[in-house]
């Protein structure tokens, strides 16, 4: 059977692989629309703390034997921690000031960080091994789905829903929330906003470690493998309306679906097709799908 | 102005110098020779050109002034291009016209190879190219004061896809990188495959640089062709073998990476590669020779050399002794000394220029050995076949130079 001269067994593949990426997209977009939610940071870092989360899993298996499931809790540690250390020291002085003095700041980090990496590894990247658990294949019928695969895209929307529930349905949300709507009161009300937003961006940073770990065993690991995502991340947290929790997920998830489409009937506009989509939707909703006007 | 002011103070100097030592050098600028590496220090290519080609320069210069002693200097200096070609002219530009460099070297990456060659013809200096790939640089592009050194797409499609095809992969799919290169490479072999007896089933074009290839994959294998040929390099290939192995593609269906260097396999390891068909100009395990040169490169670099470091050394030795031999820095002069000199080294045997710029000498099919016959850091290649240089390139017959004369 065929759907527009496209074989119904390659659609579906498509469809599924998609998915898959857009499980990538939902994560990183997701840390990233928490912080500026919460923050009014643009964490343009968000890429290199990616690569960061990916990077320490491969030196903690090299180095220190340490396993992938070991490294999927510890390295969102170690960049969280890394994370709440620039919140501290540096992010801090930024609230008050624009936007923009954020982005810059964040983005000079990025390439500190992306600097140092290349310099210490090359360029080539490292490889990374698919856990043994997760090794081999599922035949699907239409498709070969490597489990891996698979794994990732139920990890993802574990830890995507999780966090959308604690920040929407759970007391520590509440406080969050109400800690960026009007910290003055909050605070008097004798809760430490401070260090609630440290953490905020703890967790948002570590998030993007998450996502590495995950993508460590697909992709090589590589110091530029943030670069080339964080553009298309950026272009979902915008076109799923800046801040907006579920927003976030649901534009990855989707997204990650129509690219994949794209690529079977249209594979050159594949790079292109989210910013076309990020073009219409500002032209129609400037706030986008999900955020309020 | 500034230009010639710097070669009337230049003329001056030497023409003073001339009169002091004899007239052996008197046509060398500023009694220097000075060897611009122009390379991707930090990007896609820098680990098969970047630092290692500098380092690969200075070894040669250093070999140059112990084995010839001249009574010039020779001096070095390297920039990062950033696969930049704007970046490239710029730089090459201030170095030919302010810092009296004489010659810019490596170029990977064919767009900032084509804008240099064009300001090294207007300045009159040269242009020795061991990182690019494609063919224009010597066909619709040649000039001469430029020389192609190391490998083009022609010599790798012609090695590659032609001993897969006689092999028996008669159908193939490529996954192509959607630009020049991607494009030249898969024009190039499929030209290969059909006149071999093959057939081309269908292509994807996919954005350059992209780091999913499973789409692209899945295209290639529902094609049903034996072959997926990769006509992308760097970072694009070692993802798509990486994946292709994840989705049981490979070995039901067969890869050939129609660009692949040494640090490609280094980088992805034997276990996703193995039995992988490659072209090359140079492997650092050939022969006593190549093991010797390569030891000390690795002593510094860590890393063995790919081909483009290989070829860098022989390139910038081969100019620097045609220099000593012409006695001048003149372009046109020592381009005529390194045409009509042979190269021999461990780089390269018989190797000569011809006069569409391009350095013919032996190619090496390699196939990737299985982990279990690598018996030492690096021992990754089995050489299957030399390929004689005057099969390896294209043929001056088929030559769009306007140099060649028919």
């Amino acid at each position: 059977m065929e759907i527009f001269g496209v074989p119904s067994a390659l659609l579906g593949s498509q469809l599924l692989v998609g998915l898959i990426n857009g499980s990538f997209y939902a994560v990183l977009s997701l840390g990233l629309a928490i912080i500026f939610g919460l923050l009014n940071i643009i964490n343009f870092a968000h890429g290199a703390q990616y690569m960061m989360g990916a990077f320490v899993a491969w030196i903690a298996l090299t180095k220190f034997g340490i396993n992938y499931w070991a490294a999927l809790l510890l390295s969102p540690v170690v960049i969280g921690a890394l994370g709440v250390v620039l919140e501290r020291t540096m992010l801090r002085r930024l609230y008050k000031l624009d936007h923009l003095y954020g982005l810059l700041l964040t983005f000079g980090l990025a390439l500190i960080f992306e600097g140092f990496f290349r310099d210490q590894y090359g360029i080539s990247g490292q490889p990374y091994e698919v856990p043994e658990l997760l090794q081999g294949g599922v035949s699907l019928g239409f498709m070969f789905l490597p489990i891996y695969r698979g794994w990732v895209v139920v990890a993802a929307l574990v830890v995507c829903f999780g966090t959308w529930f604690m920040i929407e349905k759970t007391k520590l949300g509440a406080y969050l929330r109400a800690g960026t709507e009007n910290p003055q009161i909050v605070q008097a009300l004798g809760i430490n906003v401070p260090l609630l937003i440290t953490f905020t961006y703890g967790y948002g940073v570590a998030l993007a470690a998450f996502a590495g770990v995950l993508a460590a065993p697909i992709y090589q690991v590589n110091p530029l493998m943030g670069s080339n995502l964080i553009i298309v991340v950026f272009a979902v947290v915008v076109i799923g309306g800046m801040g907006s929790i579920m927003g976030s997920i649901l534009t990855g998830l989707g997204l990650g679906l129509i690219e994949g489409l794209t690529r079977v009937f249209y594979p050159e506009g594949s790079a292109v097709v989210v910013f076309f989509i990020m073009v219409i939707v500002l032209l129609v909703r400037p706030a986008g799908l999900f955020g309020r006007a | 102005m500034k230009h010639i002011n710097r070669k009337l103070t230049a003329l001056a100097c030497a023409t003073a110098f001339a009169t002091l030592s004899g007239a052996a050098n008197a046509q060398i600028s500023g009694n220097t020779v000075k060897v611009g590496v122009l390379t991707d220090m930090s990007g896609t290519y820098s680990d098969l050109a970047g630092s290692g080609a500098v380092l690969a320069t200075q070894m040669a210069i250093d070999d140059f002034i112990a084995e010839a002693k001249p009574a010039f200097k020779v001096e070095m200096v390297s920039a990062d291009h950033q696969n930049k070609a704007d970046i490239a002219s710029t730089k090459a530009r201030e170095w030919f016209e302010r810092e009296g460099v004489d010659t810019a070297t490596e170029l990977v990456t064919t767009s900032t190879a084509l804008a240099v060659m064009k300001i090294a013809k207007e300045m009159n200096r040269v242009a020795l190219m061991s990182g690019p790939a494609s063919t224009p640089i010597t066909n619709e592009q040649c000039n001469d004061v430029s020389v192609h050194y190391t490998y083009d797409t022609y010599a790798l499609a012609n090695g590659t896809a032609k001993a897969v095809t006689q092999q028996g992969g008669k159908t193939w799919f490529f996954l192509t990188a959607d630009y020049a290169f991607g494009q030249a490479l898969e024009k190039d072999s499929t030209a290969v495959v059909t006149a071999n007896g093959g057939k081309v089933l269908g292509s994807v074009r996919h954005p350059f640089p992209a780091s999913d290839f499973s789409s692209f994959l899945l295209q290639a294998q529902a094609s049903g062709a034996q072959i997926i040929g990769l006509a992308n390099a760097g970072a694009d290939t070692t993802n798509a073998i990486k994946q292709a192995a994840e989705f049981g593609i490979t070995p039901k269906q067969a890869l050939a990476g129609l660009l692949m260097f040494i640090s490609d396999v280094h980088a992805i390891g034997l276990k996703s590669t193995q039995g992988m068909y490659l072209t090359t100009g140079f492997y650092w395990d050939l022969n006593d020779a190549t093991r010797a040169w390569s030891k000390r490169f690795f002593d510094k670099q860590k890393r063995m050399p790919t081909m483009v470091q290989a070829g860098q050394y022989s390139s910038v030795l081969h100019y620097l002794r045609a220099v000593k031999a012409a006695g001048t820095d003149d372009a046109a002069k020592v381009m005529a000394q390194m045409k009509k000199t042979p190269i021999n080294d461990f780089f390269a045997k018989n190797g000569r220029i011809r006069e569409d710029g391009r350095m013919v000498h032996d190619m090496y099919l390699a196939q990737v050995k299985k982990p279990a016959e690598s018996k030492y850091p690096w021992d990754y290649y089995h050489i299957r076949q030399v390929i004689p240089a005057d099969e390896a390139f294209q043929p001056l017959s088929q030559s769009r130079c306007a140099l060649v004369k028919k």
